[in-house]
């Protein structure tokens, strides 16, 4: 029997229904239209699903979108404000954290809640921090140097973009 | 992958969540982190006709010392494990073993309840709670009951709880001074299961004997395994290197594990010495 279900997402509240064996990723991308956030694995690996329900990160293919009742979710759509990117999104283009891009929003909206927790990460944190986000691109040294140009740019430290390393 | 079509119950009271356990039977699944039953349901392995989300009871996620007991609430997630303040100081166990279960998403899910209530011998919590000497506590129609963790894993994927019982609670003696605790396990990759772990917790007192010992082992037998033998040959000894030797190559003996892409049995017997090893000698270093 179909549930009727509340969530907010990206701050607009919205009533939906959904079988309870709909994947929250399936509800994000088929029912919402926001496909930013990515399948990848489907076997909760990979962390292209990220999204932030209740400010935590999750994989949203390991979890049902019934279990969202009430809560707020926060894909990569909802990351920036007018069009602007956020610090983030602005680190992975400056050092050149993305080839593909497949893995990205789960890379971002990952390290948005490791910078909450740890607002000045060292390298080795932020390498255990994105340790459930796989990229077969990069080599992840790029991806590391935008999380600690976020992070600087947060703390309000003067950044620089990075000669980008290809590996 | 989809599950198939399933029943959703989300009860916000303990008495609610037993009723629909006693109305439905086997037919229905607690769900708590979800990490584990979720992609068996999304494989097909498992299709229960009706999931019982126990997220939304208030009152079963809390870590807190009562009375020389650390009591740990069955929907405490893994990350909650992970950095709290009283587990880092009293039990480092925990951070050495949470921080080995999967990856951060993961562990913003996964509960350590669901984690024992699975009855996977490839959990990491299992064989902590075997060298901690944990109490499980399961709630049930008639009320509480307490499971030594001893008597808790009867199998594969199978453990003490009744089909009307739910975990509620973890039980731990707080040890005394003197105690050290350690985990750790090999893997491939991270977040990978483990080809073999060992967990140790110990005491010493000021002669330098091993007053009390728990070493639990993870993924390398049906269940579950506490190393017995091992921890007779160490309890009221010294803790000399001779002594801990003979002790991980008991464990390494005495251990069943099955050959698969992690290891043949061989290698899988000969990384169970030499985690026992390290981990009695970092728990060791601990109690210091």
């Amino acid at each position: 029997m179909n549930k009727q279900i509340t969530v907010t997402v990206n701050g607009t509240q919205q009533t939906l229904e959904v079988e309870p064996r709909t994947l929250l990723v399936h509800m994000i991308r088929e029912i919402l239209n926001l496909t930013g956030t990515h399948i990848g694995c489907d076997t909760t690996s990979c962390g292209a699903c990220t999204i932030l329900m209740d400010d935590k990160s999750v994989k949203s293919c390991t979890v049902l979108a019934v279990q969202a009742n009430g809560k707020s979710i926060t894909t990569i759509e909802g990351v920036s404000t007018e069009g602007a990117m956020n610090p983030l999104q602005e680190g992975f283009k400056e050092n050149h954290g993305l080839h593909c891009g497949f893995c990205t929003p789960g890379m971002i909206m990952r390290a948005t809640e490791l910078l909450v927790n740890n607002p000045n990460p060292t390298e080795d944190e932020i390498r255990w921090g994105i340790s459930g986000n796989l990229c077969r691109c990069t080599g992840y040294n790029n991806i590391v140097k935008a999380i600690l140009y976020a992070s600087a740019k947060m703390r309000g430290v003067p950044t620089a973009s990075t000669e980008p390393e290809f590996v | 992958m989809i599950a198939a079509s399933f029943e959703y119950d989300a009860p916000s009271t303990l008495e609610e969540a037993i009723g629909l356990l006693q109305q439905h039977g086997e037919d229905a699944k607690i769900l708590s982190g979800g990490h584990s039953l979720i992609p068996m349901m999304k494989l097909r392995l498992a299709s229960p006709e009706r999931v019982i989300d126990i997220n939304g009871i208030p009152g079963l996620s809390y870590i807190r010392e009562e009375g020389g007991v650390l009591k740990i609430g069955a929907v405490t997630r893994e990350s909650e494990l992970e950095h709290s303040e009283l587990l880092k100081k009293k039990f480092p166990i925990f951070a050495d073993v949470t921080k080995l279960i999967a990856d951060p998403q993961v562990r913003n899910m996964g509960t350590i309840g669901g984690n024992l209530a699975h009855g996977d011998a490839a959990n990491d919590h299992p064989a902590a709670m075997l060298a901690l000497r944990a109490t499980v506590i399961a709630t049930g129609p008639g009320g509480k009951r307490s499971i030594p963790i001893d008597e808790f894993f009867l199998g594969f994927y199978t453990t003490a709880l009744e089909q009307t019982e739910i975990l509620t609670e973890i039980q731990i003696p707080v040890p005394s001074k003197g105690t050290g605790s350690a985990y750790h396990k090999l893997e491939r990759k991270v977040g990978d299961y483990a080809t073999a772990g060992t967990a140790v917790q110990l005491t010493i007192n000021d002669k330098g004997i091993c007053t009390t010992i728990g070493i639990g082992l993870t993924n390398v037998n049906p269940i579950p395994l506490r190393a017995t033998r091992s921890e007779q040959a160490l309890l009221n000894k010294p803790l000399t290197d001779e002594n801990i030797a003979a002790a991980a190559q008991m464990a390494s003996e005495d251990c069943n594990p099955s050959a698969d892409l992690r290891g043949d049995v061989e290698y899988k017997r000969a990384m169970v010495a030499v985690l026992v090893k390290r981990m009695i000698k970092k728990a060791i270093e601990r109690a210091k």
